[in-house]
């Protein structure tokens, strides 16, 4: 080969690894990033089951059921509408009736919920964003005196 | 004091304008004393802004609650060690922290740069003066600490508890001065595009600057994964979260640029790629503090959040990203090309490293960014988590690990990738048992997992190899051998301890990730429970207070062969009053370099509670890695040939292969 053909090669291998690179970034991107939804918003999204989201809202009051060992389940909620979410591990520190919760999972053919992750929030001034703004559009959201 | 403090902080801010105008306008006119007011403007702005913080320091150790900054973020009952932890555990005191260690690091440069080229050092610490001159004005336009309230309150609103640990101690400040050290890279780059002028020696210079910010980075990552490991609860040691990601980015992109100013320093080429890895290296620091204190994503890092904060840190962002980028692209073409290669070669190698690392970067940059731009497009509202980086950084990273050991055998301009792969034999061979034996000892059905110890083991005797081969290993007698490794440039240490620091890491996360045994359950007292091999037994639950929290612990013995109790672990949840707040504390065992990890949850009557315990094999090996790679990155900063004082510039082309 001669010198330019080498150099040709070079660029041709390193321009092929970025392109499988980028298609796998873009593939990844559209497979494993998931959607953000509150309760209200589920009619109109259509969910097919086994597809990853973020459910947000307001723990409901009155609806934590603990079940055999760590099993739990309960009602997040959100302008009137409610769906009820099973979980099983150890619920995040501040988790509470009528706080801000996200569960991360997907609705099983039978049209339940199944959470793999629970987040609540970190501390007293903590929401989650998606969540904080979505409550905020909803005139839900009471902010915390200091 | 706090006055005085405020006001030294105003005198820095005048100080770092005087930096960034005079020497700049010095050199350009060849102007020696105009030139030397950049080196006293920098000594006296860091001791200025030393003052100044030391000013905060003093109000939080004395709990002034008339201050607004102490107030929000102190209490009187916190112990000493986290009322000074605090001063950068909020806002406007970490973003003081920065500027501290920024200017730091342009005293340094001051004081160590007696024999840079004065045209060179003015240009640089002109720059230094620039980002200071930003962040100081960032600092009291927007997050000023030292605002007064009226009348002072009696009791202040306490820290996040979360915060109130020893790693708040350690890792802000390391991590601070790994990216903010970077700015030195990046203050060098730019002031040799302003010059015109690039050459080996310049690599020289910078190379200590990186390798120290790099060393001090990789430290700040690894403690603050181990804390948030033992701190929230989960056992989890990296979330890919925004704000981590955020401190890793600059890391692979460091990394990047030690290597191809490696390549620049040896062989003089690369130059214009190592400058735009210097740019964008610094670059992605900038981002990363504007993505954690902007507000734009909320954590446990983005304290309250205040838009205009984000608008001005976003200013800065784009000016000086902008502003280099221009300038690069301006300047870049009028530098020299350097030294030609072949592609199998240890330039080749270099190359292909930065290849792999700069779209590691851009993967995780893309990750962390889509979901704020499809926010700011669409409205949607969507995380990308680990299933994407799992995918698209795994998937670029396996191929860089394995192709690690064979840089360093490679030689310079033309290398012989069968004679690397030949002596490789012994490090392939290794990993292949390696792997047979994970399968037939351990599990036969995790292939992934014995893949992943066949290819630590791969990096770790492979990074050996080099150290042996070098020492003259199976050619030479053992007396001959040990003076020849002691011979060896530290820089060959450096080498062989930041690969083999990077397979021990790699060793933990498959054994973490792969062999991790978990078990979920309602223990009653003096319940027993077996896992991976290890008998604990529940004793109870027991009260505790401390000095500004209460405690629910529960006591757990670890019981050996003959059932005695060998070990008490003690996991508790722990609730702050002030703020009215549950914290996790896990109970944690180390068994050599495995950890029993254990997290309480809620109480389920007549003492019952749900416990979580985890097993995770060689779980200690990923931070211990970090220090290893670490000791690599020191052993590399003190070779002769870097060490501060040393280099002289030599002429071109006469660059001699040390190695």
């Amino acid at each position: 080969m001669t010198r330019k053909q080498k150099r040709l090669s070079v660029i041709f291998g390193a321009l092929a690894f970025l392109g499988a690179a980028t298609s796998l970034t873009f593939y990844a991107l559209g497979q494993k990033a998931s959607y953000f939804y509150l309760p209200n918003e589920l009619q109109a999204a259509n969910l097919q089951p086994g597809q990853r989201i973020r459910l947000g809202g307001l723990i409901e009051k009155g609806t934590i059921v603990r079940g055999q060992g760590t099993d739990v389940a309960f009602g997040v909620t959100n302008a009137g509408s409610s769906v009820k979410v099973f979980y099983t591990g150890i619920l995040p520190d501040l988790f509470r009736e009528e706080q801000g919760v996200i569960t991360e999972g997907s609705f099983e053919p039978d049209g339940t919920f199944k959470a793999d992750s629970v987040l609540a929030k970190h501390d007293e001034n903590y929401m989650p964003r998606e969540l904080a703004d979505s409550l905020k559009d909803k005139g839900v959201w009471q902010e915390t005196t200091q | 004091m706090v006055e005085t403090g405020h006001f030294a902080l105003v005198l820095a801010l005048t100080l770092a304008l005087v930096q960034s105008v005079v020497p700049l306008y010095g050199a350009r006119v060849g102007d020696t004393r105009l030139m030397q007011i950049g080196g006293t403007a920098a000594v006296t702005g860091f001791a200025l802004t030393l003052l100044s913080f030391a000013a905060l320091t003093v109000a939080y150790a004395q709990s002034d609650f008339s201050v607004a900054n102490v107030w929000e973020n102190s209490h009187s009952a916190k112990p000493m060690l986290f009322k000074i932890t605090g001063v950068w555990g909020n806002h406007e005191g970490s973003m003081l922290l920065w500027v501290l260690i920024l200017n730091f690091f342009g005293a340094l440069v001051a004081a160590f740069g007696a024999n840079l080229p004065p045209t060179l050092r003015a240009n640089v610490l002109a720059v230094q003066g620039w980002i200071g001159t930003a962040f100081l004005l960032f600092i009291l336009a927007t997050s000023n600490p030292f605002l007064r309230l009226s009348p002072a309150p009696f009791e202040g609103q306490d820290l996040n508890p979360i915060l109130q640990d020893i790693g708040l101690a350690i890792h802000p400040p390391l991590l601070y001065l790994g990216y903010v050290g970077f700015s030195i890279s990046f203050s060098f780059a730019v002031a040799a595009l302003i010059e015109g002028r690039i050459d080996a020696a310049w690599a020289r210079w910078v190379r200590p600057w990186t390798l120290a910010a790099w060393i001090f980075l990789t430290g700040g990552i690894a403690m603050g994964s181990y804390w948030a490991y033992y701190e929230l609860g989960w056992g989890g040691f990296w979330f890919w979260d925004p704000v981590e990601n955020a401190s890793f980015m600059p890391w692979l992109a460091g990394t990047a640029l030690l290597h191809s100013a490696i390549v620049m320093e040896k062989r003089s080429a690369l130059k214009i790629w190592t400058l735009l890895l210097a740019i964008m290296t610094f670059s992605l620091s900038l981002l990363g503090t504007f993505l954690v204190r902007s507000g734009v994503l909320t954590s446990v890092h983005a304290f309250a959040t205040d838009p205009s904060r984000g608008i001005f840190i976003l200013c800065i962002l784009i000016v000086f990203i902008g502003g280099s980028l221009a300038l690069f692209a301006f300047r870049a073409s009028s530098l020299t090309q350097g030294g030609i290669f072949q592609p199998i070669s240890r330039e080749g190698a270099l190359v292909l490293n930065n290849l792999f690392l700069t779209t590691a970067t851009a993967t995780v940059l893309i990750g962390t960014l889509y979901p704020l731009l499809v926010e700011a497009i669409s409205g949607d509202k969507i995380s990308v988590g680990a299933p994407f980086f799992n995918l698209t950084f795994g998937a670029v990273m396996l191929p860089l690990l394995l192709v690690v050991p064979f840089g360093p055998l490679l030689a310079w301009k033309r290398g012989d990738a069968f004679a690397a792969a030949q002596r490789l034999m012994t490090a392939a061979g290794a990993a292949l048992f390696a792997m047979i034996c994970t399968m037939i000892i351990v599990d036969g059905e995790t292939v992934l997992a014995a893949v992943g110890i066949g290819l630590a083991v791969w990096l770790i005797i492979g990074a050996l190899t080099d150290l042996a081969l070098k020492a003259g290993l199976g050619s030479v007698d053992a007396n001959v051998l040990w003076r020849r490794l002691r011979g060896l440039p530290r820089s060959v240490f450096g080498t062989t301890l930041a690969h083999l620091g990077l397979g021990v890491t790699t060793l933990g996360l498959v054994g973490a990730l792969s062999f991790q045994t978990e078990a979920i359950l309602v223990m009653k007292p003096k319940q027993v429970v077996e896992v991976a091999g290890n008998t604990i037994r529940f004793e109870g639950l027991r009260p505790f207070r401390g000095p500004n929290f209460t405690e629910d612990q529960g006591i757990f013995t670890l019981l050996n062969e003959a059932a005695a109790p060998a070990a008490e672990i003690v996991s508790a949840k722990r609730f702050y009053p002030v703020r009215q707040m549950p914290t996790t504390e896990a109970g944690i065992k180390t068994l050599w370099f495995s950890q029993l990890y254990i997290s309480l949850g809620d109480e389920t009557g007549d003492g019952a509670a749900v416990v979580r315990i985890w097993y995770k094999p060689m779980v200690t090996l990923i931070w211990l890695g970090a220090v290893v790679m670490m000791a690599g990155g020191t052993a590399s900063l003190m070779d002769r040939r870097l060490r501060v004082g040393a280099p002289a510039r030599r002429k071109p082309g006469k660059t001699a292969a040390a190695t």
